[in-house]
């Protein structure tokens, strides 16, 4: 072959760079742009994921070498097989959400112009992919900050609002505090490999090969976990997510949320099993009780939102916890030398990565039509959509109902891997974990039925029903571009659930690679109808039999219910004899997750306010009646308004230097000098 | 795999459609002379079935797809579940396809869509059931599911059949874990399957009904699917239940006396968890809506408590 992975994802990244020049060129003919751009962008996507499917089938893995960067320590490249999977997760994304956005960023076209959306659209794209393939700490950095400030102007895109500004803000905070945490903790695993005096030692290749002292280690892990988990959007660093991700143009959204957060997953799996390779089982645990907490917490959060985005961003901090419980549960199995169980616990958490990308990146592409059509972000106002919107409603269908893992679609899969390596456990040798096991089991069994309420709210609030808005608009249905991005999405999540077993073949060597074992998901004559991780006695699922199973006998009964011609007969819906019904009757998002609120309420600052103004002659019969719900994360009380406002007690305080007036600066120049004469002899 | 595997899946899964009316009608005839009147006898569940089946489809003006393709869909989920489960012999073909966790998946896919068909109407009677059906669900889903798990820890198996096969084998020592078990799958297969402390099947009282909200909108056939499927239900959390944890009876292998004996077992397991389910009936009054999070909550705490504790003492 004349070409090799890592060539062709080179390429790919060339050709957004390429395109980031181009396109000021168009800038005069913003439809031209939109299309050629866009098609420039999905070309780029389909060649890096054909180098990232090669290079995990083949699980090849290669390096080069640029010479760019500093002059000891050039940019590094390499691709291996968990490379090669995130940038498969990363184009595959980028392919359905670049087609959609053909037809999205056209909704602003005579309302602003979309160069720069474009031109940071690619430069995002480019800097995600650029992370995967970094093999040094300082093309890995210097692409993790591309990514970041280049979706730090995506989310300012509509900078008119001061919504849109506050968010970009705190998410800019966020992301540089936990990548000076990153650069941190590559200069300890760098500085313990070669000294602090050579450059040599921050390649990854010389992390892999140094050994570390376990403190050290662990220091370099906690920093790497928290500059990581700020950017997945960990509870209890998550704050940033729910603001930045709904304010963002829809399909950035879908890519924040879709693969964003899964470079810092990949970052995880990188420098805890490939640089720092072996470490004690407690390391394990902190993933994995943060993912716990994040998942349940998360979904809690994601249904008392109203906001249909930020329902779906909150609902990513619940998906990130997830695959942070695989990834942890693999972590603790390694560390005891269970590496069958611990591949299939990665197995879970990477194809939970890949499940939750296609489902969040159609579901956000869903919301983005909903937002296209209508204007309208707030369930509350919505409502009936799916009499308008023939096409986005059952698509979005299909997402929710993969989010809320029912087979046969692909998130039943991931979470019924989760399952298994938590159940086929033997009995592992620390008392602390013989408690955390059950309860993960337990707290991810609520997570799932939690996520599924929670979608039910979604979709019933938004496309079922009426209208609930004073009027509507004109709602029209999302252009063939945009279909076309959701229908290869939804198609993605049909087949990585009914098909998983070829999936989890290929994939299989990134374990092989990590941990030393492969799972061989399937086994015996039509090896590819069963998923059977670990043993067939043991568990097995058909997601082809099921599905098929399901689609029969639903067949079946309608052709037999419809030999006899059954009249249906439409009327008004019956009102019990009142007054009529009107859309003001409905259950809205509010109502719909009281009952949850009330249950779960303890762990939310809810201030509840009703008012009620009696009409003047009848006391009993009040006029009007306004209910005020506000919900607010516990977290910024407890952990974020203390460190702004001590900032901002520090800043007040030290402002006071500042007098403006020359003298007062003169005499700070004499005090300081004259200090410097007296300590720097 | 033999083709007679086939044959008794196939036998199963007539049982299911053909006997769960007739369970749903015994519990009722039960419950009437427990409560002094007289019943309609053991029938009428079916002569309901066939009423309904005639009747005319009514429809609002602005149902969609979703509430049309919903009986189908429970009907269908309800159906392949029944295939999963053993009720007459472990040597069932589908049962390698699907474990426990599919087939609590495919009860919750069921409930997933009948939510969204209460909240088509725009209606508040739906969207009160359905937000209410939810919520109950999303305390009773993981607690089934902990409560299974302690005893598939048991069996090393998330397959049903292999879970039998294990009890049968003599591996199987009675462990405290499974009593937490069993306690906490009876809770929650009476809120799963809204009998009375959780909710009332009989009931049309606009404060307290759950299920019954969901699905007010429903006539003719539609409406005799998700009763039909409803009766199905039922009748398999009994069979869970037997299978989980009372096993004994069904047949090991394919042979027709045993199968004709299990049978028979089935029959005699029915009668008397029927009698159980009545006298619990009977005894309870249904509890406010929000005392459910208790009894729901206590449900999970006892299947985590059990699963803990066959971690601690294994």
């Amino acid at each position: 072959m004349i070409f090799t992975p890592l060539e062709i994802i080179s390429f790919s990244v060339l050709l957004l760079f390429l395109s980031v020049l181009f396109v000021p060129l168009l800038k005069g003919n913003q439809r031209l742009l939109i299309n050629v751009s866009f098609m420039l962008i999905s070309l780029a996507s389909l060649l890096g994921l054909a180098g990232g499917i090669w290079a995990v089938g083949g699980g090849i893995t290669n390096k080069l070498v640029l010479p760019l960067g500093l002059s000891d320590l050039p940019f590094h490249l390499r691709v291996d097989p968990l490379a090669g999977f995130f940038l498969t997760v990363i184009c595959l994304l980028s392919f359905f959400v670049s087609l959609y956005s053909i037809g999205y960023v056209k909704g602003y076209l005579g309302r602003r112009p979309v160069t720069s959306l474009i031109v940071f659209y690619c430069l995002f794209l480019a800097g995600m992919m650029m992370v995967v393939i970094a093999d040094d700490a300082l093309f890995f950095l210097i692409s993790w900050e591309v990514m970041a400030a280049a979706s730090y102007f995506l989310v300012m895109f509509e900078d008119e609002n001061i919504e849109n500004r506050k968010a970009a803000f705190l998410y800019m905070i966020i992301a540089h505090i936990g990548a000076i945490a990153i650069l941190l903790s590559f200069g300890i695993m760098a500085g313990l490999t070669t000294g602090f005096e050579s450059f040599s030692g921050y390649t990854f290749d010389a992390m892999r090969q140094a050994e570390f002292p376990l403190k050290w280690a662990t220091a370099a892990f906690l920093l790497a976990f928290f500059g990581f988990a700020a950017k997945a959007g960990v509870i209890p660093l998550h704050v940033w997510l729910p603001e930045a991700h709904p304010v963002a143009p829809s399909n950035v959204s879908a890519l924040m949320s879709g693969v964003m957060l899964k470079t810092a997953i990949y970052g995880i799996i990188r420098v805890t099993f490939d640089l720092l390779g072996s470490f004690p089982w407690w390391w394990g645990a902190i993933v994995l009780i943060l993912g716990l907490i994040s998942a349940v917490m998360g979904v809690l959060f994601a249904l008392m939102q109203s906001d249909l985005k930020r329902l779906l961003a909150y609902s990513s901090v619940e998906n990130i916890g997830i695959i942070l419980i695989g990834i942890g549960a693999s972590m603790i199995f390694t560390s005891f030398q269970m590496p069958l169980l611990a591949a299939l616990a990665l197995i879970a958490g990477l194809y939970h990565t890949m499940n939750h990308a296609m489902f969040k990146g159609l579901l956000f592409m869903g919301a983005g039509a909903v937002l296209h059509a209508t204007g309208e972000r707030n369930m509350e106002e919505m409502g009936g959509l799916i009499h308008r919107m023939k096409w986005t409603a059952p698509l979005f269908l299909i997402g929710c109902v993969s989010i809320s893992a029912l087979p046969p679609f692909n998130g039943f899969v991931s979470e019924w891997l989760t399952f298994q390596a938590f159940l086929l456990s033997p009995a592992l040798p620390s008392p602390m974990l013989k408690l955390l096991i059950p309860l993960g089991a337990a707290l991810l069994a609520l997570t799932a039925a939690l996520s599924a309420a929670c979608f039910v709210k979604a979709f019933g609030i938004t496309f079922m029903g009426h209208w609930r808005g004073a009027s509507m608009p004109r709602v029209h249905e999302a252009d063939w571009p945009m279909r076309s991005g959701m229908i290869l999405a939804s198609h993605a999540c049909l087949l990585l659930g009914v098909l998983p077993t070829f999936f989890i073949d290929w994939m299989d060597i990134i374990p092989q690679q990590l941990i030393g074992t492969k799972i061989g998901a399937s086994s015996g004559a039509y090896g590819w109808l069963w998923l059977t991780p670990i043993a067939p006695e043991r568990a097995s699922y058909s997601g082809p039999i099921v599905f098929l199973g399901i689609l029969f006998v639903v067949i079946a009964v309608y052709l037999l219910l419809h030999v006899r011609p059954g009249n249906i007969q439409r009327a008004p819906i019956w009102d019990c004899g009142f007054a009529k019904l009107n859309e003001r009757m409905q259950y809205s998002s509010a109502s719909f997750s009281m009952p949850i609120r009330r249950i779960f309420g303890f762990l939310f600052k809810i201030k509840e306010e009703v008012k009620l103004t009696p009409c003047g002659t009848h006391k009993p019969f009040p006029k009007r009646l306004n209910y005020h719900l506000k919900i607010r994360d516990r977290f910024w009380g407890w952990l974020y308004k203390p460190i702004v406002d001590s900032s901002f007690w520090v800043a007040r305080h030290v402002g006071k230097l500042q007098q403006g007036r020359i003298q007062a600066y003169l005499i700070y120049s004499f005090i300081t000098i004259i200090i410097l004469l007296l300590f720097s002899r | 795999m033999k083709l007679y595997t086939f044959v008794t899946e196939f036998l199963q899964l007539i049982i299911l459609i053909g006997i769960a009316p007739a369970f749903t009608g015994w519990v009722r005839m039960l419950k009437c002379w427990s409560q002094g009147r007289t019943s309609a006898g053991l029938f009428q569940p079916y002569r309901d079935l066939d009423k309904l089946f005639s009747k005319d489809v009514l429809l609002a003006d602005n149902a969609t797809w979703i509430f049309r393709f919903t009986p189908y869909l429970v009907f269908g989920t309800a159906v392949l579940a029944g295939g999963i489960i053993p009720m007459l012999t472990v040597d069932l073909p589908i049962a390698y396809a699907a474990d426990v966790i599919v087939l609590v998946a495919l009860f919750a896919i069921a409930r997933f869509f009948t939510a969204l068909a209460g909240m088509d109407m725009g209606t508040a009677f739906g969207g009160m059931g359905s937000s209410r059906e939810m919520t109950i669900a999303s305390l009773a889903e993981p607690a089934m599911l902990m409560a299974i798990f302690t005893v598939s820890l048991a069996s090393k198996s998330t397959s049903l059949s292999q879970m039998v096969h294990v009890i049968y084998s003599g591996q199987y020592v009675f462990r405290p874990s499974i009593a937490f078990a069993l306690i906490a799958f009876i809770l929650i297969a009476l809120a799963e399957t809204g009998r009375i402390p959780v909710d009332n099947p009989a009931t049309h009282l606009e404060l307290t009904m759950i299920h019954e909200a969901m699905i007010l909108e429903y006539s003719g056939r539609h409406l005799a699917l998700i009763e039909w499927a409803g009766m199905m239900k039922l009748f398999l959390f009994v069979m869970l239940g037997i299978a989980v944890f009372a096993p004994w009876g069904i047949a090991s292998s394919g042979d027709f006396i045993p199968i004709l004996s299990a049978f028979f077992f089935m029959l005699l397991k029915l009668g008397i968890i029927g009698i159980g389910l009545v006298l619990i009936e009977t005894g309870l009054a249904k509890m406010r809506i929000f005392r459910m999070t208790e009894f729901l909550g206590s449900a999970f705490l006892l299947a985590t408590l059990g699963m803990l504790s066959f971690f601690i003492l294994e």
